[in-house]
């Protein structure tokens, strides 16, 4: 039955129930998730660029207007003259499509690496969130559950559902450059692709009350073995619960 | 006594205006504490200064509830336009000076009960937004919140049908809709903004105290309610609320530069039409990106991810416009002209910023840590106090008829330009880098961040000594500064042509004349 349940739980996953053997299959699928947290460096630097390009730009010229026409006598005024009607429309138009264009190649940039947050991978581990003040309560497929730390096999995909007992929260992990707020009453969803071994700081980023700083806890990254073993373990634990209820049946059931 | 009755029974626009100003900046000078009190706390991990988090959520309350509510809309459509519109215009007072009178009362009465903050027991601590559910479940008093909102809102309101009413119709005669200051148009399309969305707000907080105190569900889902209604009715005044400030303080800053450039603004149709009315059609529709990591439907977020993106389009023409009318100026660097260009370099950092704000894909990361606080306040809190603080410097002689010291303004504004960067700089880059989220108390869990906040404690204090600075050189011009004459600047802008301080009733002995091909920003042509 435990054996039953801990293999739905990976259906998903065709690598886990692969032999050692077939490596090759899972470095393609490997490949084919693509990692949100890599994307957005690269898209944050690139925006960097841009920005800073522009602001140069109009610093510079700002700059240079105020030392070229500084004033040289009291009584000195401007003598920029008005626009003909030819230039108001150009420099009204001309950088207003300039900007346009910077803004919609961002907005594409943008929405392409938002599919990829979005989009959870097939072979993703579902694990279900429950925060509350101010503790997050993780449920893995098999029953298994943990509190304020989150344990993950290296190398797979992880998708919280997440929801709240009382407030609002927001499960932030900045080392995969992710949150999302869970919220009583909705289910909303972020996935994450931890890919080495390791510790990660989750924070909550949406503010609920007096102990809101002290709302963290970690996702501990392990070797997908080590990951396996401790899954199985605990798995065993919540079954042996499980007899022990049944074997002391109250007065007057069967 | 009868000078106290003068001033609080006044309906002259120019005394209501100096009493948006007393209140706006009493209710800064509290905020500022708390911002210090936050910053002290914040210095080192663990508990520096208090052991009780809830103080450091009181402080934070009250510093965003103060500063926005009750220090940068009350002083820029409070005390700059009252003070500066009819005198832009023409006009002899505003249209409904008694309603004028009303909204400073009520002002002053939002101002009074924020203040209770400090007193009351079990003080406000939902944070300026207000969310629910916290707001609702929380034991402290959300009833002070909603009613600070209310009475300050209220006050809005009949601000805005008052200028609205007199700037359409109570110019003085020859005076067009292309020949307006571009702070007194900045006003008019803030008032609209503030008619339009000032009752969403309205609504929003009073939802929140009926499911408080009078068991109403409209944020509870166990009931039906949807937490996320409020958030969508909040942001969608809030966010039009940041143009609200953001457009007089762009426009007095305009007034400013052109006046000591002695320049005409640099294709003042585009500014106008394409700035100024451009983000007020944008304005209602972008409100989401503060919602980006709260589960909204996706084609929502990518949508207004666009529109958002949109607004660099109005901002940057606005900023064409001032950079160019530096061009071929004459360009004198007194103390309001500092302020003035430093809002542009503040405005250039913050609103560049803002840009990878606007997209979804990198809020998920950046939302909601210090990355925002740092963003919000180059844009809006420190750009904007620094073109109030440039607006009275302007001013200054005109309302009190004195002159204020320059060294000291100059070494004032130098110390807290240094001050404000020391803090919002690093503050940003420790957002992204260490991921440090806002709102903490402590942070243990972040040690990588403790350089940044030291160092942004430092530069609170900075700031702290430039504002007492600047405060000294005020109150001492008050009393013992020299006689400024009727136009100091060489303005060619009509509020310059009055007597300094202007006359009590009435401004003017007659109703200005305005010549044909008059202008605000006529510089080097004949003087009429």
């Amino acid at each position: 039955m435990r054996n039953n349940r801990l293999h739905r739980a990976f259906t998903a996953l065709p690598f886990v129930a692969l032999p050692g053997g077939a490596s090759a299959e899972f470095e393609s699928i490997v490949e084919k998730v693509e990692d949100p947290a890599a994307g957005f460096d690269h898209l944050w630097f690139e925006v960097m660029v841009d920005i800073t390009i522009i602001g140069v730009i109009f610093a510079l010229l700002a700059l240079y207007f105020l030392f070229r026409y500084r004033r040289r006598s009291p009584g000195e005024e401007g003598t920029q003259k008005p626009l003909s009607n030819l230039n108001i429309i150009g420099w009204a138009l001309i950088p207003a499509f300039v900007f346009m264009a910077d803004d919609f190649y961002m907005a594409a940039k943008g929405w392409q690496l938002y599919d990829t947050y979005r989009r959870v991978p097939e072979n993703s581990l579902e694990v279900k969130l429950e925060s509350a003040m101010w503790t997050w309560d993780y449920t893995y497929p098999n029953g298994v559950k943990t509190y304020n730390e989150l344990r993950v096999p290296a190398g797979q995909p992880v998708v919280l559902r997440m929801t709240s007992r009382d407030t609002i929260h927001s499960h932030f992990i900045p080392d995969f450059r992710i949150k999302e707020d869970s919220m009583p009453g909705r289910v909303t969803y972020m996935w994450f692709y931890p890919q080495k071994p390791g510790e990660h700081i989750v924070s909550c980023a949406e503010y609920c009350g007096q102990l809101h700083s002290r709302m963290y806890g970690k996702v501990i990254v392990m070797p997908r073995g080590e990951f396996d073993s401790w899954y199985q373990a605990e798995a065993a634990k919540l079954d042996v619960k499980l007899t022990k209820l049944s074997d002391n049946r109250g007065a007057g059931q069967k | 006594m009868s000078v106290l009755k003068e001033w609080i029974f006044t309906t002259d626009h120019k005394k209501v205006g100096l009493l948006y100003l007393i209140g706006s900046m009493a209710a800064f000078a509290f905020a500022g504490f708390s911002a210090l009190m936050m910053r002290a706390e914040l210095s080192s991990i663990g508990p520096t200064i208090t052991n009780n988090p809830g103080d450091y959520n009181v402080w934070l309350y009250f510093h965003g509830a103060a500063m926005i509510l009750g220090f940068q809309i009350p002083a820029l459509t409070g005390f700059l336009a009252n003070y500066l519109v009819p005198l832009q215009i023409g006009a002899k007072d505003v249209a409904f000076p008694r309603i004028n009178a009303l909204s400073v009362w009520l002002f002053y009465m939002g101002l009074i009960l924020a203040l209770l903050t400090f007193v009351v027991p079990d003080p406000p601590d939902v944070m300026w937004t207000g969310y629910p559910p916290y707001s609702t479940i929380t034991f402290a008093n959300t009833a002070l919140y909603t009613f600070t909102v209310l009475l300050l809102g209220f006050a809005s309101i009949l601000g805005g049908v008052n200028f609205l009413t007199t700037i359409a119709f109570m110019r003085a005669p020859g005076i067009g809709w292309n020949q307006l200051n571009m702070f007194t148009w900045c006003t008019f399309a803030a008032f609209i903004l503030q008619l339009i969305f000032v009752p969403v707000l309205g609504t929003a907080v009073t939802l929140i105290s009926l499911d408080k105190y009078l068991g109403t569900h409209f944020f509870d889902p166990s009931s039906g309610g949807d937490v996320l209604v409020y958030q969508n009715l909040f942001w969608f005044y809030s966010h039009p609320a940041v143009y609200v400030i953001l457009l007089p303080f762009i426009g007095i800053v305009f007034d400013i530069v052109a006046t000591f450039a002695r320049n005409r603004i640099f294709n003042y149709k585009a500014a106008v039409y394409g700035g100024v009315g451009g983000i007020l059609l944008l304005a209602g529709e972008v409100w989401i990106h503060h919602l980006y990591v709260t589960g909204m439907p996706d084609w929502i977020r990518v949508g207004q991810m666009v529109t958002t993106l949109l607004i660099s389009i109005p901002v940057g023409l606005l900023f064409i416009s001032l950079v160019g009318t530096l061009y071929k100026g004459s360009i004198s660097f007194e103390t309001p002209m500092l302020y003035a260009l430093s809002v542009v370099f503040l405005m250039l950092i913050g609103g560049l910023t803002g840009i990878p704000l606007a997209i979804v894909s990198l809020t998920l990361h950046v939302s909601d840590t210090y990355y925002i606080p740092g963003h919000f306040h180059y844009v809006m809190a420190v750009a904007g106090t620094f073109a109030i603080f440039g607006g009275v410097y302007y001013l200054f002689p005109k309302f009190t008829g004195k002159m204020y010291n320059e060294f000291v303004g100059k070494l004032a504004f130098w110390i807290t330009f240094v001050g404000v960067n020391v803090i919002f700089f690093p503050m940003m880059i420790v957002g992204v880098t260490e991921g440090m989220p806002r709102r903490y108390w402590d942070y243990a869990q972040f040690p990588g961040a403790e350089p940044y906040q030291y160092w942004m404690t430092v530069g609170a204090a900075i700031i702290g000594v430039g504002f007492l600075l600047v405060l000294f050189n005020w109150i001492h011009a008050l009393f013992a500064g020299p006689k400024a004459g009727n136009n100091p600047w060489g303005s060619r802008s009509l509020e310059w042509t009055t007597t300094s301080p202007p006359l009590d009733h009435g401004n003017w002995e007659e109703v200005p004349k305005i010549e044909e091909g008059w202008g605000p920003y006529e510089y080097g042509t004949e003087k009429t």
